[in-house]
């Protein structure tokens, strides 16, 4: 039967000639070279954006402009001083809330979440709505979490604008972000870790810290850092928490500004447009800079944990 | 007549709904290589790892009958305490991202030993014992998972001889290696029978009959249920089997 269909040429001990080969080879250099534009492109279009911000911020950023308090009011005379501290201060504060909340979250998620659900319905619908949650608190506007955090700590809790009231609304709105990447970066850890750590005798809170912990680490510093950005670049959120003071803040109940929102009131209340570009050049130079700590980081973590 | 370290009397295990094994009563004897065998889904496996509880992680988990360890009866026992009595090495060498010296060492740590001199003499003599502390002594500080795979299997040995455990499960320890590296390490279950006692479960007919004292020959049918079929000295179990299934399977005429 099958030998009807085969190939003459197979049948007779030749080597088979492939069919419109030309045609097939056209097609894939054609459809290279589309992918290849759109790569370019996109490429492009990034250099632009980065590339105006920059020439145009360089201009004005010198260490005068980084070292002088901004004037305030509408001149939008002076420098990024006192928004470059009130950004450390917030992306610190932040941090120091997001960070244990989102981590411990995430272990107890992964780590103790499905053999809990199985002991008790009740627990095993809590801890879906909370992967529910996760899920969606990632994708929503975060001028939800700044409406929320006014709501509740600014006016509710009475913090005022200040940066506690900012930083808790920033953890809220980084919690996802640390909470999925540390997810992960669990779930990366072979399973051949937990079985050979409990069966060497260790109780599973040994097996998290001494082995499953330190080779998820990578991951999880990467989320942090992730998160650090995100708190560098955010503005919705602090617009409404952080109030607009271009002081130092000295107490934590104490309102600020920071680059990103200075940046926005620049542009909005005042004509000193190139002073926005320079604190815009600022900030990208800080997102670029924490992008590179994130390749360096995970890639200096990951190869300590492989051979040598 | 030797002395019973492990046994089992109408032992049943069930995942869920399903009995994954069946009446099983058998007496492994200390200090001897007793070796699992039979076709994959037997339940052998599964067997091997109700004697350190690891079945437990397993959700549904439940077990009938009696399962003893030195008399013992080993389901009352808080498993993290019977897991430092019995050690386990896996099909799949599966050394932490650690250096050689902290992978061995992790046991007694875990056991809150500090003393570093100590730890030093317990992660040389077990490496010594797991027969690669000359391949590796010059570099205890290399990762684990820079070593070949058979060096990996026997450092897995030797961080659970550092827990100093009575009993050593293996699980087709040599599953995943040459024959070179399988050689190695089945000299090293031989030598360790000494001190030890050693059930190990394998695929290899030739590796049962070269390791091992006793055999035990497991057997399932079409319920995937798996009984024990039968339990003897592995010569009398290889030459002279008293079960018709024993000998199909040994002889290769299955499974």
């Amino acid at each position: 039967m099958i030998e009807e269909t085969r190939n003459p040429d197979v049948l007779s001990g030749r080597l088979v000639k492939a069919s419109n080969l030309k045609t097939r080879n056209t097609s894939q250099k054609i459809w290279f070279g589309v992918m290849w534009l759109f790569g370019l492109i996109t490429f492009l279009i990034l250099l632009l954006v980065i590339g105006y911000v920059l020439i145009q911020g360089a201009k004005v950023v010198d260490w005068q402009f980084l070292s002088t308090a901004p004037k305030g009011g509408l001149s939008g005379e002076g420098g990024v001083s006192t928004t470059l501290g009130t950004t450390l201060y917030l992306v610190l504060l932040t941090i120091v809330i997001a960070t244990p909340l989102g981590v411990g979250g995430a272990i107890y998620l992964i780590e103790y979440a499905g053999e809990q659900s199985l002991k008790s319905p009740v627990l095993k619908v809590l801890i879906d709505i909370a992967n529910f949650a996760v899920e969606t608190l990632a994708g929503i506007p975060s001028i939800i979490f700044g409406l929320f955090g006014y709501a509740l700590f600014v006016s509710a809790l009475q913090f005022g604008w200040s940066l506690l009231s900012a930083s808790l609304a920033g953890a809220c709105l980084v919690l996802p972000t640390i909470i999925r990447t540390t997810e992960e970066a669990l779930l990366t850890v072979p399973d051949d870790y937990r079985r050979g750590s409990l069966a060497l005798g260790a109780t599973k809170w040994q097996t998290l810290y001494r082995v499953i912990l330190p080779a998820s680490l990578p991951g999880i510093i990467t989320g942090i850092i992730l998160s650090v950005g995100r708190v560098i670049s955010e503005t919705a959120v602090f617009f409404v928490t952080l109030g607009g003071s271009h002081r130092l803040p000295t107490s934590i109940m104490d309102g600020g500004r920071s680059l990103a929102l200075h940046l926005y009131y620049l542009a909005m209340d005042t004509r000193a447009f190139e002073k926005a570009m320079g604190t815009g050049a600022v900030l990208v130079v800080m997102i670029i800079m924490i992008n590179l700590v994130i390749d360096f980081v995970s890639r200096k973590l990951t190869a300590g944990l492989r051979s040598r | 007549m030797n002395t019973t370290k492990l046994e089992t009397t109408d032992f049943n295990l069930y995942y869920g709904k399903f009995q994954a094994l069946r009446n099983i009563t058998i007496e492994i004897p200390e200090k001897k290589v007793t070796a699992l065998i039979g076709p994959s889904g037997c339940g052998k496996s599964t067997f091997l790892r109700t004697f350190n509880r690891m079945n437990d992680l397993i959700p549904g988990v439940r077990m009938t009958g009696d399962v003893m360890i030195d008399g013992i009866d080993l389901l009352e026992i808080d498993p993290v305490e019977l897991r430092q009595n019995v050690g386990m090495v896996f099909q799949k060498p599966n050394p932490f991202p650690k250096s050689i010296f902290d992978n061995v060492a992790y046991g007694p740590r875990v056991t809150g030993m500090r003393d570093h001199k100590k730890l030093q003499e317990i992660v040389e003599s077990s490496l010594k014992a797991a027969a690669l502390w000359d391949e590796v002594k010059d570099d205890l500080n290399k990762s684990g998972l820079a070593l070949s795979g058979g060096q990996q299997q026997r450092l897995c040995i030797a961080r659970a001889l550092a827990v100093q455990p009575s009993v050593i499960l293996m699980d087709e320890p040599a599953a995943s290696l040459d024959p070179i590296a399988t050689l190695k390490i089945e000299d090293l279950i031989h030598e360790l029978s000494q001190n030890y006692t050693i059930v190990i479960v394998t695929h290899n007919m030739q590796q049962a009959g070269r390791v091992s004292d006793y055999t035990a020959f497991f057997y399932t049918d079409d319920t995937r249920t798996g009984r024990l079929v039968e339990f003897d000295e592995t010569k009398t179990l290889f030459t002279n089997p008293r079960d018709q299934r024993t000998e199909d399977y040994i002889t290769g005429r299955f499974g």
